[in-house]
């Protein structure tokens, strides 16, 4: 199955992501709870970025590992000011826009393997894989 | 465009009934939080009963809408009743980290009248049955399990 590219510039287009995440998902076979923690993760992650960013987009990737197991990936990246402490929004509780603090924490554990690059000059970068 | 004016937010009783049956954007969350205090303002019911059987993820956003309506109702001496939570969606917001605080949550519409009987204008069989009326009006998400 071919990677979608998602457009994330104005809130409606969070809607998007996490319908267009879900289809996959559903069709990648993965189990309907699993669906609904990958729309979730794509509901935080992609309103981050036009939150704190502005705009960016969301790749979402069907891979599978050696063992024939199918997973999708899903990377949000931006160009917008980077997170300054980063240490600091991986904890339950901090935000810097009146919300929660449990986006990136969150989104964390409902995936198998999360990655995060950040810096003022190239912005953030998030890489999410749940496997099925 | 106001979307949220497609949920219908319902006076039964003293008891505001909300059945969200569209897939929210976050402006459509915040008109929808908005509507729902200045019906509790203008019409002092005593209770919030949200049907979300069809709702198919809570994110931070939406439980952050429904934390804030059940301490706002409080303030209004009114109890706030989420109906229908779908297990992947409860899982995933346990995961999540989401505590949904205030939050009264139960399976099915019967069990929600149950928890807000008094709130029905004092055990009045004919406004649960107008409720249930009103609640089949929207169809499929109102199954009585
Ligand atoms: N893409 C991003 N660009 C810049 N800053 C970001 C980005 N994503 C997150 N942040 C920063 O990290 C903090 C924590 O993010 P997180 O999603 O965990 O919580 P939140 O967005 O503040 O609240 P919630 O997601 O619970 O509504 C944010 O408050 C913001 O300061
Ligand atoms: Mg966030």
């Amino acid at each position: 199955m071919e990677s979608r590219s998602i457009a994330l510039e104005h809130e409606p287009d969070i809607v998007v992501a996490r319908n267009e995440v879900r289809r996959l998902a559903r069709a990648l076979g993965f189990s309907p709870t699993d669906q609904t923690r990958l729309a979730t993760v794509a509901s935080e992650l992609a309103r981050n970025v036009v939150k704190y960013a502005g705009h960016g987009r969301l790749i979402a990737q069907p891979i599978t590992d050696s063992d024939g197991r199918t997973g999708l990936r899903l990377i949000f990246e931006d160009t917008g000011p980077g997170i300054y402490d980063l240490a600091a929004a991986m904890r339950d509780g901090f935000s810097t826009g009146g919300g929660l603090g449990k986006g990136l924490p969150g989104s964390r554990r409902l995936v198998h393997e999360f990655q995060i690059e950040s810096s003022p000059e190239r912005g953030t970068r998030v890489s999410v894989v749940r496997w099925t | 465009m106001d979307g949220a004016q497609r949920i219908p937010v319902l006076k039964v009783g003293r008891v505001l009934v909300v059945p969200i049956q569209v897939d929210m954007d976050d402006q459509m969350v915040i008109s929808l939080q908005e509507r729902i205090l200045s019906e509790l303002e203008r019409t002092g019911a005593r209770g919030v009963l949200i049907d979300i059987t069809l709702l198919e993820m809570i994110d931070s956003f939406i439980g952050r809408m429904l934390s804030d309506i059940a301490a706002m109702a409080r303030v209004m001496d009114a109890r706030t009743v989420v109906v229908g939570m779908r297990p992947a969606v409860a899982i995933t917001l346990v995961e999540l980290g989401l505590e949904l605080r205030g939050v009264e949550t139960v399976l099915n519409v019967d069990e929600g009248i149950r928890l807000l009987r008094d709130e029905l204008d004092g055990h009045d069989d004919e406004d649960e049955a107008t409720l249930l009326g009103e609640l089949n009006l929207f169809g499929e998400s109102f199954n009585r399990a």
